[in-house]
């Protein structure tokens, strides 16, 4: 039996499913915002397979980009919830509805 | 001058240019003389052309001169064309020169009238119309010329339209033409797919190709044209309202010219009518019956201008009977005879109403030769002249019209010679009422609601003493009166003013040749004199001193056949239902129904749509995730296909 | 610790071929999956935080199994060791360390939709990996993965030749995003010290966070024009 590249990447999709579903479900901002991660890695690990089948160093480089620029969007996004939550401890998502039509 | 005949068409045109952007500063009476200046130059310039084409040896004497190209799509190729022959000239030089004397005539009778210029105006368009009618050199430029004239003629009809009675017969006038109007379209469209060419020089030629009952269709629906063109019958009803316009536009357009515009259209297209037996006896028969039936209306009509109204449907009834016999030169001769002695009888009424100081109640005129006499010897010729009584030239134009009727169907003959002992009696007592007996307009009168009049001007009191027209309006009568007495020369053949020699070659073999022998022709001729001089006698013997015989003017005639209350019946009232039902349900629920509807739904939809937009971030993702779903699932279709 | 002998058996075979890969790969799945579980399922939120930790590390084990080290690492000291410490921080800092209801659900529908339409994407992903081959691109076009040299190695040519304006422009990206962070969690100065005391003035952040505070005791006193001139807004 070998671990063959479908594996991993029906484990990406999988982990991409639930990162999707707590979004979806959670309120508290800081958590949506882990599920988010948790898509990004999902991505991330399905570069690196295709990446192996395909030969191609392509897939690693774009992991590494991605991880920069979560990194910088993590850094902006808690920057923004900080300001915007600063007064209140417990905001959620649903608080924000002013662009309600 | 051949080269300049554009200048026939261009210079009353300028005199309507003039008229709109100064005529009413120039005011009463220089714009009518402008208007009568730049018509009588055109005429001058129609008499140049004419002898010019007099130059041409060819057989038949055409001249063709392109304008400019005015509709140039593929197959349709039409231009802006003059077409100039015997026929077209014809009617060139009567137009102009009739035009030109009643715009002289109008200067006297307009007078005062506040809106002086504006006559003018609409009769310097006309005149241009009309030309660009006869000079045409393809259906299209004749279509144009034939809308012109009738929205001029809508435009004169109704000048007075603060008066009810008038708007409303402009429009009859205007909607009847229109329904004639349908029939010449529908024609130039079928035309124009059997030949792919609108020009008639290349109809002409092409006359094998488009197969007889195509042809007979193209005759058929331009007769229908100009059924309501010359008001023939069915669509005749519009020319005796018509009177309501001023006199001079009865004389010209109602006489002379614009209802003479489909006998000029019938004889242009005599190929197709001689290739057609079938159309041309339709024509025939459309002549004759619209000539007996207008005749007997006549009889009994009050209104001098109704007689004469009614006088002119019958002998355009006559033209056509001999359009259709294929006699076009003896249509041609009536139809210029007729244009010199109605214009001069109905000019010679106007000058009558005028003097009587707008009265057209016949029996409220009488004895007006005593205080009009220049009038009354103008009239008496134009008279006599309606009447065939000889040598005047009506005689002479009806003889050769009844000669050639019954060398070709003898049935239409006794028609015709019927309708001259009408014409002569109706036209005597309407002379009788008018120029003979008592002073019936010093009379008060009471107002009687059940005739006609009821509504004119001077229903109920005395009128002042008649006076004799100013000169302006007496000496184009004359002019007409010399022309009306001596055009029977124009019969006489082997003479170098003949018109057959003229215009014969136009029509060439076409042309119904009647083969009498002279004594069956003196025979006619005899037969039609004592017929004139019968009716004449017996018309004035009974009105020449009685003014009221109810018994000849029976309401059936009198209200013309019924035929504006069967069609009232018929088309009138169905459709004013169908109108109100357009107005109340159509116009509100169907088109603003669909129109507001359209807005409802829109606001509608967007208040459904609207529920989407919760504010919630989460609810937004949920969409995003909602439209991955839904590509995935195309994209598996796709893949699962193959 | 159990990810780092794993990945250390792993890096001796990484073939792929053998039972200790296997092993290693479902164990490493295992941890991921429970991780992400977690994250979603946690209802405090420091708990959540902790789960992605884990599953970083069952991610970083798959890097090394997919022959990427390099990767594995950076993704250790990055994810793990900075943004998730940056997590942690936050929410030290914002006190929304409260646990939160994850019973009550109050829009409607939400929930049965999300459960359903993710339900229906993961499957429809799958089937359709299954029906299609899951790996349709052309090989080789960034350069070759493997051979003799090292995975740093490779990578590094690749992000130093091929892709150096992207290298560049994410470094950018770097910097811009710190600085904007500072200024977006700059408050006024007023002189108050913004750790200790309770600021009195309102939020600087904007109109928006302002008017989405629904709650009438917490409404910022006043929030006058003269502010977003202090903050330059990102």
């Amino acid at each position: 039996m070998t671990v063959s590249p479908d594996w991993y990447l029906a484990l990406s999709a999988v982990l991409f499913a639930i990162g999707a579903l707590g979004v979806l479900v959670r309120r508290n901002v800081l958590v949506m915002f882990m599920c988010v991660e948790l898509m990004l890695n999902a991505a991330n690990l399905s570069f690196v397979t295709f990446a192996r089948t395909l030969h191609d160093i392509g897939g690693q480089v774009l992991v590494f980009f991605v991880l920069v620029v979560a990194a910088a969007e993590v850094v902006v996004g808690l920057g923004l919830v900080v300001a915007i939550f600063r007064r209140r401890a417990n905001a959620t998502a649903d608080d924000l509805h002013l662009m309600k039509g | 001058m051949l080269g300049v005949t554009y200048l026939i068409i261009l210079l009353p045109l300028l005199g309507f240019a003039v008229q709109l952007v100064g005529g009413r500063r120039l005011g009463d009476p220089v714009a009518g003389g402008v208007a009568t200046a730049f018509i009588g130059a055109s005429f001058v310039v129609s008499v140049g052309v004419y002898l010019d084409l007099l130059t041409v040896h060819a057989p038949v004497r055409t001249y063709t001169q392109n304008l400019w190209t005015w509709i140039p799509v593929g197959d349709l190729q039409v231009h802006a064309r003059l077409f100039v022959d015997p026929l077209s000239m014809t009617m060139v030089l009567f137009i102009t020169g009739i035009s030109a004397l009643i715009h002289l005539y109008s200067i006297g009778y307009m007078k005062g009238d506040r809106d002086y210029s504006k006559f003018f105006l609409y009769m310097n368009l006309f005149v241009a119309s009309m030309l660009i009618l006869v000079l045409g050199s393809n259906m299209l430029v004749t279509y144009v010329g034939w809308e012109g004239v009738g929205t001029c003629s809508y435009w004169l009809v109704s000048f007075w339209f603060t008066r009810e009675s008038a708007a409303s017969a402009g429009k009859k006038a205007f909607v009847y033409n229109r329904i004639g109007d349908v029939g010449f379209l529908l024609a130039i469209f079928l035309t124009f797919d059997k030949v792919h060419s609108l020009e008639y020089s290349t109809i002409f030629a092409n006359l094998g190709s488009i197969g007889p009952g195509n042809i007979t269709a193209i005759c058929l629906l331009l007769l229908v044209g100009v059924m309501g063109k010359s008001a023939q019958i069915p669509l005749f009803p519009w020319l005796a309202d018509a009177m309501e316009g001023p006199t001079p536009v009865s004389a010209l357009i109602h006489a002379a010219t614009m209802v003479t515009a489909g006998v000029y259209l019938l004889c242009r297209i005599n190929p197709l009518l001689h290739a057609s037996p079938d159309a041309a006896l339709t024509v025939a028969i459309v002549g004759g019956a619209t000539a007996f039936v207008a005749a007997t209306i006549a009889c009994a009509q009050q209104d001098i201008k109704k007689v004469l109204a009614y006088s002119t449907v019958s002998q355009l009834g006559y033209m056509f009977l001999a359009i259709g016999c294929g006699a076009y030169e003896a249509a041609i001769f009536l139809m210029v005879a007729h244009a010199f002695f109605k214009g001069l009888l109905f000019l010679g009424a106007g000058s009558a109403i005028h003097g009587l100081h707008d009265e057209q109640d016949l029996k409220r005129m009488g004895n007006l030769r005593r205080y009009m006499p220049l009038t009354f010897i103008t009239f008496g010729i134009g008279w006599l002249s309606i009447a065939a009584v000889p040598p005047l030239s009506g005689f002479w134009a009806k003889g050769d019209v009844l000669e050639n009727t019954w060398a070709a169907h003898p049935a239409l003959w006794v028609v015709g010679i019927l309708t001259a002992a009408l014409t002569a009696y109706y036209m005597s007592r309407l002379t009788g009422l008018a120029f003979f007996g008592k002073d019936r307009w010093a009379d008060e009168v009471a107002i009687d609601a059940t005739t006609d009049m009821a509504g004119s001007h001077h229903a109920g009191g005395t009128i002042t003493e008649p006076h004799e027209s100013p000169r302006i309006m007496v000496i184009p009568l004359w002019i007409l009166a010399f022309f009306a007495a001596i055009a029977g020369v124009l019969a006489l053949s082997n003479n170098h003013f003949s018109l057959s020699h003229w215009i014969d070659p136009v029509f060439g073999s076409n042309l119904f040749d009647d083969n009498l022998t002279s004594t069956a022709k003196l025979a006619l001729s005899s037969l039609d004199a004592v017929i004139a001089v019968v009716g004449v006698l017996v018309g004035l013997r009974l009105w020449m001193a009685k003014a009221e015989r109810p018994s000849l003017e029976g309401a059936f005639l009198r209200h013309s056949w019924y035929i504006n209350e069967l069609y009232d019946t018929v088309f009138g009232r169905p459709l004013e239902r169908v109108a109100a039902f357009s107005a109340s349900v159509i116009d509100p629920k169907v088109i603003d129904g669909g129109v507001n509807g359209v807005a409802t739904a829109v606001r509608r939809s967007g208040s459904l749509l609207r529920r989407t937009q919760t504010g919630y971030l989460r609810n937004y993702v949920l969409g995003i995730v909602l439209g991955t779903v839904l590509v995935l699932a195309f994209m598996l279709t796709r893949v699962w296909w193959n | 610790m159990v990810g780092m002998i794993g990945a250390a058996l792993a890096g001796a075979t990484g073939t792929g071929h053998s039972w200790v890969d296997v092993g290693t790969f479902v164990v490493a799945a295992a941890i991921v999956l429970a991780g992400a579980i977690g994250v979603v399922v946690a209802r405090n939120p420091v708990h959540s935080a902790l789960m992605l930790v884990m599953t970083l590390f069952g991610v970083a084990v798959l890097f090394v199994l997919q022959r990427d080290p390099f990767l594995a690492a950076v993704q250790v000291i990055v994810y793990a060791g900075a943004i998730v410490v940056l997590f942690l921080f936050v929410i030290m800092f914002l006190g929304v360390d409260r646990e939160e209801n994850i019973g009550f659900e109050p829009l409607r529908g939400q929930r049965p939709l999300a459960i359903g339409l993710v339900v229906l994407g993961t499957t429809g992903l799958l089937l359709l990996g299954q029906v299609s081959r899951w790996t349709t691109g052309a090989p080789h076009v960034a350069g070759v993965d493997g051979g003799k040299q090292s995975n740093v190695y490779l990578l590094g040519k690749s992000v130093y030749t091929t892709y150096l304006f992207p290298f560049e422009a994410t470094a950018a990206l770097l910097v811009i995003a710190v600085v904007g962070a500072v200024v977006l969690a700059r408050r006024p100065p007023t002189g108050a010290n913004p750790v200790t005391d309770a600021p009195a003035e309102a939020v600087p952040a904007g109109a928006m966070p302002a008017n989405a505070m629904p709650a009438p005791t917490e409404e910022p006193a006043s929030v006058d024009a003269p502010e977003p001139h202090h903050e330059a807004r990102p």
